[in-house]
């Protein structure tokens, strides 16, 4: 049985042009995307098992010889389909700003430190409740060129697959409360208020390990329904 | 209501995490520390069929370089067959698993070396053409966008029930071309993001 995936649920992610956000200007389409059904190349996506991953992948504290500096904290949640069906054995990719606001990479040249002991990229895999864990410090907030005194909030950057080629997401996860939030035309650019909240994560004071790290909850939810016994398709 | 979570751009600094090995500019082994889990090569040693180069430049609205694309492919291997379904009988060619991932480089550049994909049915059980699902992130695209490759020297392009969906004066822009020699057999196929000559996108 595969899933349907309706277009409709997309139709509250970001248009392809806002011009808020400078750099769409010259990289959105300009002529009409062109409406194809979804056929088998759709339908199927990457398959991933355990051996993607390895051993403390998922925890970012613990890929250099000492610690990161900053405020070390765990984030974790599910990866769930649009009926709240988790999504098992699906790779989650992260990568993210030090505690500082700077980027390992070599275009970020912001003048805020490099940490030698963070590189800030992670991955792992959904066990079979769709759940995921990673283990890092809390990114810093950093400027950037798109307007006069530009600075994206706190956020790490996630990538998902799903179940197939169409529910393959990347995003970016924000933490409650960021006071950056009205001034940011990237988080903005998702323009309905409930569905911009959802990019947000929760303070989890329960899963918060005393005198350890501070814990933030966030559940990702694909493209993609229960097929109806009529809509099933064996293959 | 749905509560899907919407999508956000890639960023300009994602090749660090998401395609360390390779086209990056920053260390003598043009490698960030990061391991590599996906990458531009999917040549398994089990794989059968035609191996193929396939590279190209990203461009923008103004035809200048997208350096900080990265372009992912899904594709049948060259029996027609995805590596998708778990538990389905094993083939011959476990390991190919039909999916690759390769960022673009300072011109904007992007390449794989794969199999050429056989024909995979389509609507109504006819046949499509062979062809590779094209998706594109980059820094300034708060989406993906998908399109489709298909090949130059494939006849049955023009029976393709996806490619005649498309407006006859635009379909070229979905052929990646044979280029002439004996060597390696390689195709290029340029994606234009924006303006004259836009390559076709898909709303799927």
């Amino acid at each position: 049985m595969s899933l349907i995936y309706p277009k409709e649920s997309v139709g509250v992610f970001p248009n392809h042009l806002s011009p808020e956000y400078r750099s769409t200007v010259k990289r959105s389409p300009s002529k009409p995307l062109v409406i194809v059904p979804h056929t088998l190349s759709e339908l199927t996506g990457p398959a991933f098992g355990h051996d993607a991953i390895q051993e403390n992948d998922n925890d970012l504290t613990k890929q250099h010889k000492g610690e990161p500096l900053g405020e070390r904290i765990i984030v974790h949640g599910q990866v769930l389909d649009e009926d709240k069906r988790p999504i098992s054995e699906t790779l989650v990719e992260i990568w993210q700003a030090n505690a500082c606001g700077r980027y390992v990479h070599i275009v970020d040249q912001h003048p805020a430190p490099l940490d030698p002991n963070f590189t800030g990229a992670g991955r792992a895999i959904t066990d079979k409740n769709g759940y995921y864990k990673f283990i890092t410090v809390k990114p810093g907030a950093y400027p950037w060129g798109n307007h006069r005194n530009a600075w994206r909030p706190n956020h790490i950057h996630f990538s998902v697959f799903g179940q197939s080629f169409l529910t393959r997401l990347v995003t970016q996860m924000y933490f409650p409360g960021d006071y950056l939030f009205p001034f940011d035309p990237i988080f903005n650019s998702v323009t309905d208020e409930k569905t911009r909240a959802r990019m947000v994560s929760t303070f989890d004071l329960e899963n918060t390990i005393p005198d350890w790290a501070l814990c933030f909850r966030w559940n990702i939810v694909l493209r993609g329904r229960e097929a109806t016994p009529l809509d099933t398709d064996e293959h | 209501m749905s509560d899907i979570t919407p999508s956000q751009t890639v960023g300009p600094f994602f090749a660090y995490g998401l395609a360390p090995k390779g086209r990056c500019e920053w260390d003598p082994n043009g490698n960030y520390s990061w391991k590599e889990t996906i990458g531009d090569n999917l040549i398994t040693p089990d794989a059968i069929g035609t191996k193929i180069h396939i590279e190209g430049r990203v461009l923008d609205g103004d035809g200048m370089p997208i350096n900080d694309a990265m372009i992912e492919i899904w594709q049948a291997d060259s029996q027609g067959r995805y590596a998708h379904a778990r538990g389905e009988k094993p083939r011959p060619n476990a390991k190919f698993t039909g999916f690759g991932r390769s960022a673009t480089d300072k011109n904007g550049i992007y390449s794989f070396d794969t199999i050429k994909p056989g024909a995979v049915p389509g609507p109504d059980g006819k046949p499509q053409a062979s062809h590779i699902v094209v998706c594109i992130f980059s820094r300034g695209m708060l989406r993906q966008i998908y399109t489709r490759l298909y090949f130059s020297d494939d006849k049955a392009n023009d029976a393709d029930p996806i490619l005649a969906l498309v407006p006859a004066d635009r379909r070229g822009t979905l052929i990646a071309h044979k280029q002439p020699g004996n060597g390696p057999v390689l195709y290029r196929f340029d994606i234009r993001v924006q303006g004259d000559n836009e390559t076709v996108f898909f709303d799927i």
